[in-house]
């Protein structure tokens, strides 16, 4: 994820390409118009409210339920990329097989899909007349309209993220070491959680980080699925949605301050690990 | 019999031991190899069938399920046509905008040294990690009649929520960084000594983009094209926010999806679906061809 930026100035510090005016002035202008001047707006509203009110929004019972929805969702979805992301990696990365560039394209369908399209075709086929949803009805499983439902739409959206953080970084790696660890006689497993593991770390954290973000934020193709059940299923983004129709536009923005804050401070975490991931593997 | 095996072996070890020993290891690890190859891509393939595959076969089947004449009719119904427009016309600005902001903010940032580049380029990340109904919300809280901007908005009679402007915008939030993300790495690693080497020679700002930093660039900023349009043309969250659901009016393809199928027309809902999975399709193939014209 950091790229490390080349320093480009030279040694008097004078700038030789033309255009620097311009660009800085493009550049900040659509930048405030477009992002930092509607971010702001929710600081202004939900300056308005005063501190008890704002606590009392955002603690109120189905507001918490509503966060808690969100985030072990997404983290249950986001652990399940992971795992299945890092699977996925390797195999498009290690093995040769018939079929392989159709499945790295495939890889991307998440991205280019609509989150709509996705969220009711998950419905239909999760619920108790889809294909796989009558499946589980026989075994007395219910998926569409429960959370595990809700984790299965965020594992759609989610699965990009950590394939494509973790590729490069597998494409990179060195073979010699693991090599190394076989002939010395390390196992199939010992090899994988000490030597090739710990290398791709920072990128699997990268790519969790992401899809975790992700699946708190997604509302498209999750609420078709959830069934929006009072304190069960319903995910933060929907409240702030029904918040919205009643027209308590402060209450609103609350609610997404806290869910803004939370992205931030994740992303943060998840950077700063992966900055010193990055530096304790390379010694 | 064993015995002579037996001497094979140690002749073997000792006139080219090493390389029999190599031999061993590397058959032994081949075997194991390819069992857990064919495991690995079965738990793979397996995987996506269900999650993606599946998904999308559901769509294509569940909207010829009435057949042809139900499905066509469905993908001709004037709401929908008045939404693939409206959707149309909202991708085409967004990616244009977008792509403006692109190029000139990653030129700036990899071609120039200034204080604050690291900041500014995170600023321009934000987009990524804001909920998309969020992104909404900051829009109604701007535009809308009880944001800030609403008051001067309305006496001068302009609507920007729950109209198209809105969704314009809403849209172009949620895709900002898409085309920037995909240049700033190239652009960066390719450094500025030929752009430097240019203006030297006198070579105007434009002429250098034209002539050196474009040719490095012009597959990555078509696969980030593709990306934002990808996105732009099925952001649902973020507009769904913004455009007050009027049908015919500020309804895009993705929301008409959603309408129709609240109203159980579950066939119709899925026909105009597969209007926006063909599109999505047509993405993923052209994506495909520019990574591998890339390489």
């Amino acid at each position: 994820m950091e790229q490390e930026i080349v320093k480009v100035k030279n040694k008097k510090g004078v700038r030789v390409i033309p255009g620097f005016g311009l660009l800085m002035g493009v550049t900040l202008t659509m930048l405030s118009c477009l992002v930092l001047i509607p971010l702001a707006s929710i600081f202004l509203s939900v300056g308005r409210l005063n501190a008890r009110e704002f606590f009392e929004i955002v603690t109120s019972r189905q507001i918490v339920s509503g966060y808690m929805v969100s985030i072990f969702c997404a983290l249950g979805a986001a652990l399940i990329n992971a795992l299945f992301g890092m699977m996925l990696a390797w195999v498009l990365v290690r093995y040769d097989f018939p079929g392989k560039r159709l499945m790295d394209g495939l890889i991307e369908l998440p991205f280019a899909l609509p989150t709509a399209v996705a969220g009711i075709s998950l419905t239909y086929l999760y619920s108790d007349q889809g294909w796989i949803g009558s499946f589980f009805d026989k075994l007395g499983v219910k998926i569409a309209y429960t959370r595990g439902g809700i984790v299965i739409a965020m594992v759609f959206v989610g699965i990009p993220f950590v394939v494509r953080a973790v590729q490069p970084v597998l494409e990179k790696l060195d073979r010699q070491y693991e090599e190394a660890a076989m002939m010395l006689g390390a196992g199939k497993c010992y090899t994988f959680f000490s030597v090739i593991l710990p290398e791709v770390f920072p990128a699997l954290l990268a790519g969790f980080g992401l899809a975790f973000a992700r699946g708190i934020g997604e509302y498209g193709s999750v609420v078709f699925i959830a069934g929006n059940i009072p304190y069960k299923t319903q995910i933060a983004p929907l409240l702030i949605m029904s918040k919205l129709e009643q027209y308590k536009y402060a209450d609103a923005a609350a609610i997404a301050l806290v869910l803004l804050v939370f992205s931030f401070i994740l992303m943060l975490v998840i950077n700063s690990v992966q900055i010193y991931a990055q530096r304790f593997s390379k010694g | 019999m064993t015995v002579k095996a037996n001497n094979n072996y140690e002749q073997d070890m000792v006139g080219d031991g090493l390389h029999s020993l190599q031999k061993v290891i590397e058959s032994h690890r081949e075997e194991e190899k390819s069992v857990w190859k064919y495991i690995l891509i079965g738990v793979c393939v397996l995987f996506l069938t269900v999650m993606l595959v599946i998904p999308l076969a559901v769509v294509i089947i569940n909207a010829l399920k009435d057949g042809w004449t139900a499905y066509k009719e469905a993908v001709v119904d004037r709401y929908t046509l008045k939404a693939l427009q409206l959707t149309l016309v909202v991708t085409v600005l967004t990616v244009l905008v977008n792509t403006i902001f692109g190029v000139c903010a990653s030129v700036l940032l990899s071609k120039f040294y200034f204080w604050g580049r690291q900041i500014l380029a995170a600023l321009i990340d934000i987009p990524f990690s804001v909920s998309p109904v969020i992104a909404g919300l900051l829009f109604i809280l701007t535009f809308g009649n009880k944001g800030w901007m609403g008051g001067f908005l309305q006496q001068h009679n302009i609507k920007i929520v729950f109209a198209a402007p809105g969704i314009v915008l809403a849209t172009m939030f949620v895709t900002f960084p898409f085309v920037f993300r995909e240049l700033f790495p190239v652009m960066n690693a390719q450094g500025k000594d030929e752009e430097e080497a240019a203006a030297l020679m006198r070579a105007g700002g434009f002429m250098i983009f034209r002539k050196i930093t474009f040719p490095h660039i012009k597959w990555a900023l078509l696969y980030g094209i593709i990306l934002c349009t990808a996105r732009a043309m099925g952001e649902f969250g973020a507009v769904s926010v913004v455009s007050g659901h009027l049908r015919g009016k500020t309804n895009t393809l993705p929301l008409h999806v959603e309408i129709l199928y609240n109203e159980f027309h579950s066939t119709e809902a899925f026909a105009v679906s597969s209007i926006l999975v063909i599109l999505a399709v047509a993405l993923l193939i052209l994506r495909s061809f520019v990574e591998w014209k890339r390489k």
